[in-house]
Formats: structure tokens, C-alpha cells, sequence
């Protein structure tokens, strides 16, 4: 096997099998804490010397879960509970919840009652980013989430320990986003499968490992000469383009993702923490105001379409796959928009219904023939 | 079949009664919903700004520029009630894109501002009474759906959103970053209002606001509490009718004088030991949830059928906002909504509720529309049920979507929830003797 396939079946492996990835971490002796979707201050619990790991749900039926949850919940948030009642996630010191929903917000109710042997962490990000109180607003919850984290696991975080962090996470983010790059001149090697495991797989390994892991693979890729792609290029915008078995649907029908607006993916990378501006924790707070482009963040002037239309040209776009996350409300608010808008430039759009407890994905097999055709 | 059965069906059977003639004060609270409307249909012919708002927004602000402002929660509620949603559903989900799973109330009122652009061509079936807006007042207290809904709004509008993010409660009080970071979004708000509108800030008519506004808060929670009496001197449902005047004109002196009335009127009832419930009240239940607004009328007739009176609301008293200060407003809107707020103080404030109102069970709303009132309910009723030792139910229903809702569900579970509630008060008989 390459250098190449080694790393990058490092990288699915530990996206397939992620329990390997805690238990070899707690079998080091490091505590770990599971971040809920989306925009996490993963920073706050690795400069904590803690390993933060991503708790996205998975393909499973829910059946506890059922017991928290109506069933027009999101799927995600019925994985991430079915997981957590059923003690899949058995090791996490804490999970942090960010209320950017309203099932999120219940969420943060329901974990705390359902699954008592992992402490909630919550975090109630401000959405009037423009107020000037918006910043100490969020230090203090940033605060708060250090105090429990400390509490709960006994580790304290250092201001040097959370500078180092924010530039470990920032050069994460360039590295990141230099892969999504040049992953596009060797779609032949980085199918829409393979590039969704690189993005995913960061969730599961510690910042400066996983940037090491990835600058390999881009020094790899860089090797060979580049690859003419003539199939259809795609870029995928929504929360997350799950399960895998969607993704080998767009191969088979000879389409590559060339850039995506998902918050599962480049969106956690997109936006740098400030190198100045305050301390580590002010910081921090100041990079969620400069977020943009996202269902779950308030802005005037619905700016997503614009966004998305800038994204397509610049990576030479042929359509766009609106992955919507089955009973997402802030992505249903802002779908006619964007699509109006994309169609409006010309550029092709379609929507998939996207749930990870789909045991059929048939109708997305037709559904995505058919873009394939139109585009 | 328990005796209640029986009860339940003779009660059904017999002759109906004549209708009663309209309360004095349902009238004026008639009054006061026109008078809000030709208000605003004149603010616009004379050019003046004119709003709409979300329903826990600090009314009181609007109030003392005297702006006026329209409420599409309540707008699209009436609309749902006269059973008038559907060209709107309709028009949201075909024309318009969106998604069948959004809240209704937002996609009536979605439907109803498109065609108010002209963009849309439903019938208005009133007449476009809910005028075009020149701006947005907005609040998140209630859920995160309309920060969305708003901003959509806006944009399609192209008009200004003043926002007060009001930040959900984790905690069991509002932590005082929240009340400086709400606070300080309060001063600005008001400075850009006045900006906008023309209109200038008086510290003094502030003051005067705030005392109607305290003084219908207490008149709101002191007819919520009369209803402790056994039996209550009101059919619960109709107090959902007065929410309207808490909700759109708390700041005003017109709902003082429809509070007071209506607390006279159920003093009546008290001393007169008579009762707006039109049957014998056999049980005492508690209401969790929005109305079911497209079928009150079958939740009613089934309800009276076993002869339950619902005496308590989980969300009613929303509206029952206390405070001094902008400090305290700030920390006052943080709280009101239990929606914002986390599960222990839902269920404290449920928990009180039940025991103040002698409750002998709870119907639980699994209202479609409304994620943030779903998704966290079942453990918040299993802890309550235990807490207070009262049987709950849940049917499956919608604020304001008519397609949401089986009658013979609802029937089902009420008979349920009666036969507990029955083989409780049997113990309890057998017990005392």
C-alpha cells in the first residue's frame, strides 16, 4: 500500500470505526469530551489537554431514543440520544451542546436526564452578532463551559495552553482547506467518499495529529501529476451529506464534489480565530462573530445564494446538491432562497432528503440520476 | 366501563342549551382587536411606520412611541381557528418552497405577506386587515424558528428587523451576562427605532407604560388564579381567548379595563357559586402546549363530554411579566416563555400549576409546528406525572395546521386519561373512608 492509501485508510478507518479512535486515547491516559453539533469551542477542550471529539450520530434505528424524541425530531440529534442512552459513547468525560436550535436547546434537557453518566456542558451562543455586547456576552459563557470542564474532568486550561490551541486549530483550518484544493486536482483518487472521510476523520483525532495526517496526504497528492477530471463537478451545501452509501452514488454516476458548504465539513474550517484583538478566550468569541453563510447563524439580506454562487465559480461548478437534514428547520428557512438564487446565475440545483437512518437510499439513486441528466 | 362513562354519555345526550349571550368583557376584548386594526389601517393611510412583532417581544417599547404593531402568531392562530389556513398552507408549500415541516403559524403568515407584495394571490379573507409592515420587532424567547421566519421576512420585504436576542435559559435563573448582553440590545434597539420612525423615546410615558403593563400583568395572573375554585367559575378555553389582549396590548389602559371586567365577571360567578363551564365539572386537568386552534371546538365538545375542565395552561401566564426597570425587563423577557427556559424550571412552574389548580391529570399538546415544545415534553411529563402524582395523555395536533390532527385520536386518548383519572379518584374515596 502507498504512503497515499496508508493515510487515507487511516483516515476512513477511524471514521468507520470511531470507539477505536477513544478507546485508544482513554487507553493513553487522555480524558475525552464529545462536541454536538455544530461550532463547538473545541478549542476550549483541547487547550484543557483534553481530546474533543465530534458526536455526529450515525446509520442506526432508534428505538430509546423514541422514548426523548417525537419522531419529526432530527435525525441526527435521535442518533446522537439513541447513543447516548445506550452507552456507546461509555468514556466520554462530558459532552458539550450548542443551543444553535430549537431541538438542540432540548436536547441539552434531554441528555442531561437521559444519560446521567455523561455531564451536559451547554453553550448558548449570541445570534446578534452586530451588538457590541455580543462579545463579553459570549466570553462569559466560554467561561462557564471552562468552569464545568474543569469541574467535570479536574483539568484547568492555561492562556499560553489556549493560544497554542487557537494556532494548532487555525493552521488545522489552512491545511484543511489547502487539501480541499488540490484534492480537486486528483478527483481519480479522492472520490466524493474518500474526501468526505479526510473532512469527518478530524473530528476523531487530536488537531495537530490529524494536520499532520492531512499535510502527508496533500504532499502525496502533490507528487503526481494532475488528473483531468471529465465527469460533473458538485458541490454539496447543507449540514451534513451522510450515509456513505449517498456518496458512492455520486461516483457511479460520475460526479466529484469539488467544494462543500456543509457545517459537517469545510464549514468548521472556513473561519480563522483573530491573531489579535485580546486573550485566547475574547478571541475565540470574536471568531463566531466574523462566521457567515450558515443556516444556524442570524444575518440580514439572506446571503447564502450569493455565497454559493461565488463558491461555484471559483471551483467551476456544474450543479449543486442541497443536502437537506430531514426536519431541519433552520435549513428549510433558508432553502427557497438560496435555490431561487443559484437558479437565478444559472447554476443547476437540486435537494436531497438527507437522513442518516435511511435504510434504502433508492430515491436518492433517482433523484440524483436525474440531476446527473439535467446538468 | 367505569360509571364516568355513563356519565359522560348522558351528559352528551341531553338537550342542548340555549347560547349564552357574549361576556362584557369578551366584547370589549372584540372591541379592542378592531380597534387595533383600524388603528393600523390608519397609521398606514397617514403614512405613519407601522409593525409587526413577536408575541414576547417588550410590547412596551412600541408602545411608548406609540407605534403601532401587528402580531402574526396571533394573526395566523385566528386565521387557523375560523379554519382559513389552507389556500395559505397551500400557497407556502406549492409557489413559495418551503418546507411542509416549518412551524404553521410562520407559513400562514409566509403565505399571507407574499400576498400582501403582490407576489401572491390568495384570497384574503380579511380583507388584508394585517397591513404591510414598514419593519420587524423580533425576539427569540420563544423558539429560534422565528429569527428565521423574520429574517425571511425582511429580506422579502426589504425591511429593517430590530432584534432583542434573548438567549435560552440552560440555567434555572437568567445569569447576569444575559441580562447586561439583553440589556444593552434594549438601549440600542430603542436608539434606532426612534431612528427610524421619527418617533422620540419619553422616559416619563415609559414609566406610565410600564405601570399598565404591571398592573395587567397582575390583573392577567390574578384571573389565571381564580380559577383554583372547585369548580372553577370558567371554562378554561376561553381564557385563551383573552391571551389576546396580554399578547398585543399590554401596555395599554383599553386592556385594564377588559381584565378588570373580566375579573368582576368571574367574581360573579363565585358568589353566585355559577360557571361559564357548561357542565358538570367532574375533573380538573391541566393544558400543556398551544392550542389546537383549527379544532378547539372538537377538543371542547369532547372534553365536556366526561365533563373535564381544563383550569391551567402551561403558557398563558407567558404573558404575565413582572418588572421595575429596563434591568429588569431584560431579565423579565429572558424568563417568560418556558420555551427559553430549561426542563426544571418547566416543570417547577407545571408543578405548581397542577397542585394551585387541584389538577387530577394533564393533556399534552404533541403540537407538529413546535420543535422546542416537543422535544424536550416527554421527560418533562414523565418527571411531572411522578412529581405530582397526575396522569398524563398526548394527542397529536398542530397550532395551525388543519392535516395534523385525528379526532378519533383525540377521542381515544381522552378516554384513556379519563379512566385513570377516575380509578385515581376511587382510591382516593377509598382511602378517606
Amino acid at each position: 500500500m502507498s504512503k497515499l492509501q496508508e493515510k487515507l485508510k487511516q483516515l476512513e478507518t477511524a471514521c468507520t470505526h470511531p470507539r477505536q479512535q477513544l478507546d485508544s486515547y482513554l487507553k493513553a491516559g487522555k480524558k475525552v469530551i464529545g462536541c454536538f453539533p455544530e461550532f463547538t469551542p473545541e478549542e476550549l477542550v483541547h487547550a484543557s489537554g483534553i481530546i474533543p471529539m465530534g458526536l455526529w450520530g450515525g446509520n442506526i434505528t432508534p428505538s430509546l431514543a423514541k422514548s426523548y424524541l417525537p419522531p419529526f425530531a432530527c435525525p441526527l440529534m435521535q442518533s446522537n440520544m439513541e447513543f447516548g442512552l445506550k452507552g456507546t459513547y461509555k468514556g466520554l468525560s462530558a459532552a458539550i451542546i450548542p443551543t444553535l436550535c430549537d431541538t438542540l436547546r432540548c436536547m441539552t434537557q434531554d441528555w442531561r436526564f437521559g444519560v446521567t453518566s455523561i455531564p451536559m456542558i451547554p453553550i448558548v451562543y449570541p445570534q446578534n452578532r452586530t451588538a457590541p455586547a455580543a462579545v463579553d456576552y459570549l466570553v462569559d459563557e466560554f467561561e462557564t463551559v471552562l468552569t464545568i470542564i474543569a469541574t467535570v474532568t479536574g483539568e484547568m486550561m492555561t492562556e499560553q495552553a489556549l493560544c497554542d490551541t487557537i494556532q494548532i486549530y487555525n493552521e488545522h483550518n489552512a491545511v484543511m482547506r489547502e487539501f480541499a484544493k488540490t484534492a480537486n486536482e486528483h478527483l481519480d483518487i479522492i472520490t466524493p467518499k474518500v474526501r468526505h472521510y479526510v473532512m469527518k476523520s478530524s473530528y476523531f483525532f487530536e488537531k495537530a495529529e490529524h494536520t499532520a495526517i492531512v499535510k502527508e496526504i496533500i504532499d502525496e497528492l502533490n507528487k503526481l501529476s494532475a488528473y483531468q477530471y471529465t465527469g460533473k463537478r458538485i458541490l454539496l451545501t447543507g449540514v451534513t451529506c451522510e450515509p456513505d452509501e449517498v456518496l458512492d452514488l455520486f461516483k457511479e454516476n460520475d460526479m466529484a464534489v469539488v467544494y462543500d458548504d456543509l457545517m459537517h465539513e469545510s464549514q468548521q474550517f472556513r473561519t480563522d480565530t483573530p491573531l489579535h484583538g485580546g486573550g485566547g478566550i475574547k478571541r475565540l468569541a470574536l471568531q463566531w462573530m466574523d462566521r457567515y453563510g450558515c443556516s444556524l447563524l442570524h444575518e440580514d439580506g439572506k446571503p447564502r445564494g450569493a455565497m454559493l454562487i461565488k463558491m461555484c465559480k471559483e471551483n467551476q461548478v456544474d450543479g449543486v446538491i442541497n443536502c437537506m437534514m430531514k426536519f431541519c428547520d433552520p435549513e428549510e428557512y433558508d432553502q427557497p432562497y438560496l435555490e431561487k438564487d443559484l437558479r437565478g446565475a444559472g447554476i443547476p440545483v437540486t435537494d436531497l432528503s438527507i437522513d442518516q437512518q435511511k435504510d434504502s437510499i433508492e430515491q436518492l439513486r433517482t433523484r440524483i440520476e436525474a440531476f446527473r441528466e439535467m446538468i | 366501563m367505569p360509571d364516568t362513562m355513563n356519565a359522560a354519555t348522558a351528559t352528551g345526550a341531553a338537550p342542548s342549551k340555549p347560547k349564552r349571550p357574549k361576556a362584557k368583557s369578551m366584547l370589549m376584548l372584540g372591541e379592542q382587536t378592531n380597534d387595533l386594526y383600524e388603528r393600523a389601517r390608519k397609521a398606514k393611510e397617514a403614512g405613519e411606520k407601522v409593525g409587526w412583532s413577536a408575541s414576547i417581544f417588550p410590547q412596551e417599547i412600541a408602545e411608548t412611541l406609540g407605534l403601532v404593531v401587528l402580531y402574526p402568531e396571533n394573526h395566523s392562530a385566528g386565521i387557523a381557528a375560523r379554519h382559513q389556513a389552507d389556500p395559505f398552507l397551500q400557497e407556502c408549500e406549492g409557489p413559495l418552497g418551503y418546507n411542509n415541516d416549518l412551524c404553521a403559524y410562520a407559513k400562514v403568515n409566509l403565505a399571507y405577506a407574499s400576498t400582501l407584495e403582490g407576489k401572491s394571490h390568495v384570497e384574503l379573507p380579511d380583507g388584508g386587515k394585517m397591513v404591510k409592515p414598514d419593519f420587524l420587532l423580533l425576539t427569540n424567547n420563544i423558539c429560534t424558528q422565528l429569527t428565521k421566519w423574520y429574517e425571511n421576512l425582511a429580506y422579502s420585504m426589504k425591511i429593517p428587523v430590530f432584534f432583542i436576542d434573548t438567549c435560552y435559559n440552560p440555567w434555572d435563573h437568567v445569569t447576569e451576562s444575559r441580562v447586561r448582553y439583553v440589556r444593552s440590545q434594549i438601549d440600542a434597539l430603542i436608539e434606532n427605532l426612534c431612528k427610524f420612525t421619527g418617533k422620540k423615546w419619553d422616559e416619563e410615558r415609559f414609566k406610565k407604560i410600564m405601570k399598565i403593563s404591571q398592573r395587567n400583568s397582575y390583573l392577567w395572573e390574578r384571573a389565571n388564579n381564580l380559577m383554583d375554585h372547585v369548580p372553577s367559575p370558567l371554562s378554561g378555553f376561553e381564557l385563551f381567548n383573552y391571551m389576546s389582549c396580554m399578547v398585543c396590548h399590554r401596555g395599554r389602559e383599553s386592556t385594564t379595563a377588559i381584565l378588570e371586567q373580566l375579573n368582576k365577571e368571574i367574581e360573579q360567578h363565585l358568589k353566585e357559586g355559577t360557571s361559564t363551564y357548561p357542565v358538570k365539572e367532574q375533573y380538573r386537568v391541566s393544558w400543556d402546549g398551544i392550542a389546537c386552534w383549527p379544532y378547539l371546538k372538537h377538543n371542547l365538545h369532547t372534553l365536556k363530554q366526561y365533563g373535564i375542565n381544563m383550569v391551567a395552561s402551561s403558557y398563558g401566564k407567558a404573558w404575565a411579566i413582572e418588572y421595575e426597570d429596563l434591568d429588569g425587563m431584560a431579565r423579565a423577557y429572558c424568563f417568560a416563555s418556558t420555551n427559553g427556559d430549561n426542563a426544571s424550571t418547566m416543570i417547577h412552574r407545571r408543578l405548581e400549576a397542577l397542585k394551585r389548580f387541584h389538577c387530577e391529570g394533564t393533556i399534552y399538546h404533541v403540537n407538529r409546528s413546535c420543535k422546542v415544545m416537543d422535544c424536550q415534553m416527554m421527560e418533562v411529563q414523565r418527571q411531572l406525572a411522578k412529581l405530582a402524582g397526575v396522569p398524563f395523555t398526548a394527542f397529536d395536533g398542530d397550532q395551525a395546521d388543519y392535516r395534523n390532527y385525528s379526532e378519533a385520536q383525540f377521542e381515544t386518548r381522552i378516554q384513556g386519561l379519563v379512566e385513570i383519572m377516575q380509578e385515581n379518584k376511587e382510591k382516593k374515596a377509598e382511602e378517606a373512608k
